[in-house]
């Protein structure tokens, strides 16, 4: 059929590089890790039972809730930027997209470094607010939830703009434009027309901030002053530090079905508006 | 569709068009001279190339989940070369290969982790302590407890490694454990200590610490000894001290790895390594002490008075234990650091 | 309204980089403090040849593996869309995102070492390939919100020979999404470390710049980097200038 033959290449290609790969890390998950770092063949699910220990319940919270604030932030200030992009000349709608795209043809750690200037108790952003006399302590900023939130919004707020504009189709102008003719206020327009149009890049937009933070690690660990250990961190220390493959592919496992559990649980929310 | 097929295939020709290095080996930037790889051809007719690999653990990720291949000579920290050779992944050092061998400090041929330098080289090695603006601090830290529980004056301006054998030995050398201590219940209570002192924390930073202590937002680092002088570089205000409990010796080594097709000349690359001249700018450039004994006589006088822990004598580090792989320990290892970190 | 919010926005997302520009030139080498004004760092910069050859392979990178993405997750969006999907397939679309990097990075090494695959920048490519589509395919779905089904109706009752000009009308209404994913898979690639350091090859000529930026934190980031950023910036500022003039808006209805 039509479709299948479409949907073919992408899903042989995510098949045989993630799929198989990766569920050959994942069965490592039933073992255990070796003396001096590799793999103890014994089938077991300790490393199961370990994963809902208080302590890596804790930090999936902190995570949860650091990467929820960051997406809701992210989308709440992309959203009308996206919107007004789209009400440009569409000469300078692609303009205005790279230019938001620039800046992160930088380098995240070099981004993450100029965040920490101007967060920091004798940094740029104190300073000048000191200067103006609007504060006369420096305001604590940096090594908090805040900054790690201001991160990780800085970082993935592009995307969130990015999806939010594609799905605002121009063609649909009209209809925004005759709406607004007829009087109806901006409120109405906005969430009676506009945000259901754009909904599904509202919602993509949101998945990939939530997603790319709760697996990012250097925003946490510079940002954050290494104080809150996010999923991410836990998950690259397992591999890495503590060369504990099993157990770092048991938690892997589990925060990929609590996600996929999220999508089937927001798309049955989206199945039943219709 | 075919246009793009044309377009797309050059560039996986020149991938695979460039020339063969002899021997590839894998290093911090900055580690050891930009040119060294030029030199050594010059040196020795053998081109080599050098990778970079930014910590320990992801090279050792890297190695472990490829068993090695495309490398010949890496250079890890102590641990991570201990369990290579555990794992079976690395080559024996043949002694007749490496005539410069005599250049190392006898206290370099008997590190307890590898008696005799069987399995990796020593490459550069320290300890590590306190930090500390000397003219900022209201007291000089003496112990360890000077870092973990600051007076409240320097509460909120003292950091701490995070990397966890480093976090974990401040809190065991407080204890008067040992850094390699196993012990379940010894670990619950470095735990303790190391939640309580969580609190009084500016932040941990295995990276920039250097740069909060030059800046004065921090007045006391965590500190290996090396990194010290970077700050005292930019501020000789800043001085580094061994808390009276102790520290670590670390060492970092450089091993030739199974896989390896080239073992001759991978050799050939440590004995050139282990060269008096390359041993000095080890020493100027990275400011760190190495045990090539050939080395340090002749560049450490020029140096001491401005960065004193290089005048560090070998007989005085090997006081300290070093840093061995805790074998089936390292899951509590782990535990316990991510208990900390989440409080 | 428009200009002031966008400016607004443009401010927070340019104040760190001029901020990483102004400390590109830093005299002390520390990167989160300030030690006078030299240029000394740009003068490294241009000196420093591995940097250009990691600046050349991330381009190459990102480039090719956007375009295979793009085509890959286009396709595949289109075929989640016209006709329903399963389930297997909106989750094998969707676990590219959620996996977490470092596993993705272990896996693919694991199995290339396993199928005894020389590595290079070849590997990485593929690697990146398999989280763009994912990207790519998300964001070229929400064109379909309000995609007129009846078009694929209308195609259908002229005769399945038609496939080429339902293409010709399809594409163009997807076109912004596929554009959007585009940038966003080259700006994931552009600055992805992990998993290209774990499927590269050994040397220099599969060093990516995310790789080379990385290795240099043991020894301090030096304003070396903030240097090439800057030259980076404006580089790409100057190619959108320039293909701003020539490119006349066709691109989009």
């Amino acid at each position: 059929m039509f479709n299948n033959k479409l949907v073919l290449p992408g899903l042989v290609w995510i098949s045989l590089f993630l799929l198989i790969p990766c569920l050959i890390v994942f069965t490592y998950s039933f073992f255990e890790r070796g003396v001096y770092g590799g793999i103890e063949y014994n089938f077991n699910f300790e490393n199961y039972t370990r994963s809902f220990k208080w302590t890596y319940f804790k930090i999936l919270l902190t995570s949860g809730q650091i990467a929820f604030i960051s997406a809701s932030v992210a989308v709440f200030i992309g959203f009308p930027a996206a919107y007004f992009i789209t009400k440009f000349d569409s000469k300078i709608q692609i303009f205005l997209l790279f230019f938001i795209m620039l800046p992160f043809w930088s380098n995240y750690l070099i981004r993450t470094y100029s965040w920490m200037v101007l967060l920091n108790n004798q940094g740029l952003i104190n300073n000048a607010l000191i200067q103006i006399g609007i504060i006369e302590e420096p305001i604590r900023m940096l090594y908090t939830k805040f900054s790690v939130v201001v991160g990780l919004v800085y970082n993935y707020l592009p995307f969130v703009v990015l999806s939010i504009y594609a799905s605002l189709s121009t063609m649909n102008k009209e209809v925004i434009e005759a709406s607004e003719d007829l009087g109806g206020n901006f409120f109405n327009t906005l969430f009676r027309i506009i945000v259901p149009m754009c909904l599904p890049g509202i919602v993509a937009g949101f998945i990939f901030v939530f997603v790319l933070s709760i697996g990012n690690f250097i925003t946490p660990d510079l940002l954050g002053g290494g104080r809150f250990l996010m999923i991410g961190n836990l998950i690259y220390d397992q591999f890495l530090s503590a060369r504990d493959w099993p157990f770092g592919s048991s938690l892997s496992l589990i925060l990929v079905i609590i996600m996929l559990s999220l999508l089937f649980l927001q798309s049955l929310i989206l199945a039943r508006k219709k | 569709m075919r246009k793009l097929i044309f377009l797309v295939l050059p560039f996986f020709l020149i991938i695979h068009a460039t020339a063969k290095a002899d021997i590839v080996v894998s290093n911090w930037d900055g580690y050891s001279p930009s040119d060294i790889m030029d030199t050594f051809e010059g040196a020795t007719g053998i081109s080599g190339e050098m990778a970079f690999h930014a910590t320990n653990e992801e090279i050792m990720g890297k190695v472990v989940a490829s068993k090695g291949a495309g490398y010949d000579v890496l250079f890890v920290s102590s641990p991570f070369a201990e369990a290579l050779h555990k794992l079976g992944l690395l080559s024996y050092i043949d002694h007749n290969k490496i005539p410069n061998m005599k250049n190392l400090d006898n206290w370099a041929m008997n590190l307890d982790y590898d008696m005799g330098n069987q399995f990796q080289v020593p490459y550069a090695w320290g300890t590590t302590g306190i930090c500390y603006r000397s003219d900022l601090v209201s007291k000089e830290p003496t112990s360890w407890n000077d870092l973990l529980n600051p007076s409240s004056d320097m509460v909120g301006k003292v950091t701490m490694l995070s990397t966890d054998r480093w976090l974990l030995a401040a809190g065991q050398l407080l204890a008067g454990y040992s850094v390699n201590d196993t012990n379940p219940e010894h670990m619950a209570n470095v735990a303790d200590i190391l939640k309580s002192a969580k609190g009084n924390l500016l932040s941990y930073d295995d990276t920039t610490f250097y740069s909060k202590l030059v800046s004065g937002e921090a007045v006391m680092a965590h500190a290996w000894d090396g990194w010290c002088n970077y700050a005292i570089w930019e501020n000789p205000d800043v001085k580094f001290m061994i808390p009276e409990e102790g520290s670590d010796l670390w060492v970092d080594t450089m091993v030739i790895l199974k896989s390896s097709d080239n073992k001759d000349e991978a050799h050939a690359f440590i004995n050139y390594i282990l060269d008096e001249d390359i041993g000095s700018w080890t020493i100027e450039n990275i400011l760190y002490k190495t045990p090539n004994k050939a080395a340090m006589d002749k560049t450490i006088p020029g140096l001491v008075e401005a960065f004193p822990n290089m005048g560090m004598t070998p007989q005085y580090m090997m006081s300290f234990e070093t840093l061995k792989d805790v074998g089936d320990a390292a899951k509590l290892y782990a535990t316990t650091v991510s208990d900390i970190l989440a409080d | 309204m428009k200009k002031i919010y966008l400016i607004i926005i443009f401010g927070f997302l340019y104040i760190p980089i001029l901020t990483l520009i102004a400390l590109s030139f830093n005299r002390s080498g520390l990167p989160t403090s300030w030690g006078g004004f030299s240029t000394e760092w740009y003068v490294q910069l241009f000196q420093n040849e591995k940097i250009f050859k990691a600046l050349f392979n991330t381009v190459i990178v990102a480039t090719i593996s956007t375009l295979i993405a793009g085509i890959l997750g286009t396709l595949l969006a289109m075929g989640m869309e016209i006709k329903k999907s399963n389930k297997f397939v909106e989750a094998t679309a969707f676990i590219p995102m959620i996996i977490p990097d470092i596993v993705l990075a272990i896996a693919l090494l694991s199995f290339f070492t396993l199928l005894q695959l020389t590595l290079g920048l070849h590997s990485i490519i593929m690697s990146h390939v398999v989280f763009n589509t994912a990207f790519v395919c998300a964001v070229v779905r929400t064109r379909f919100k309000y995609f007129d089904h009846n078009i694929i109706e209308a195609s259908y009752d002229l005769g399945g020979k038609y496939t080429i000009t339902f293409i010709k009308i399809i594409f163009p209404i997807i076109l912004p999404g596929v554009i959007a994913g585009c940038l966003l898979s080259f700006t994931l690639s552009f600055d992805e470390f992990i998993i290209a350091f774990f499927t590269a090859g050994a040397g220099s000529s599969s060093t990516t710049l995310p790789m080379l930026i990385y290795s240099m934190i043991r020894f301090g980031v030096t304003p070396e980097i903030n240097a090439l950023s800057t030259f980076i910036i404006l580089f790409s500022f100057i190619i959108v200038l320039i293909s701003q003039r020539s490119v006349k808006g066709k691109l989009l209805i």
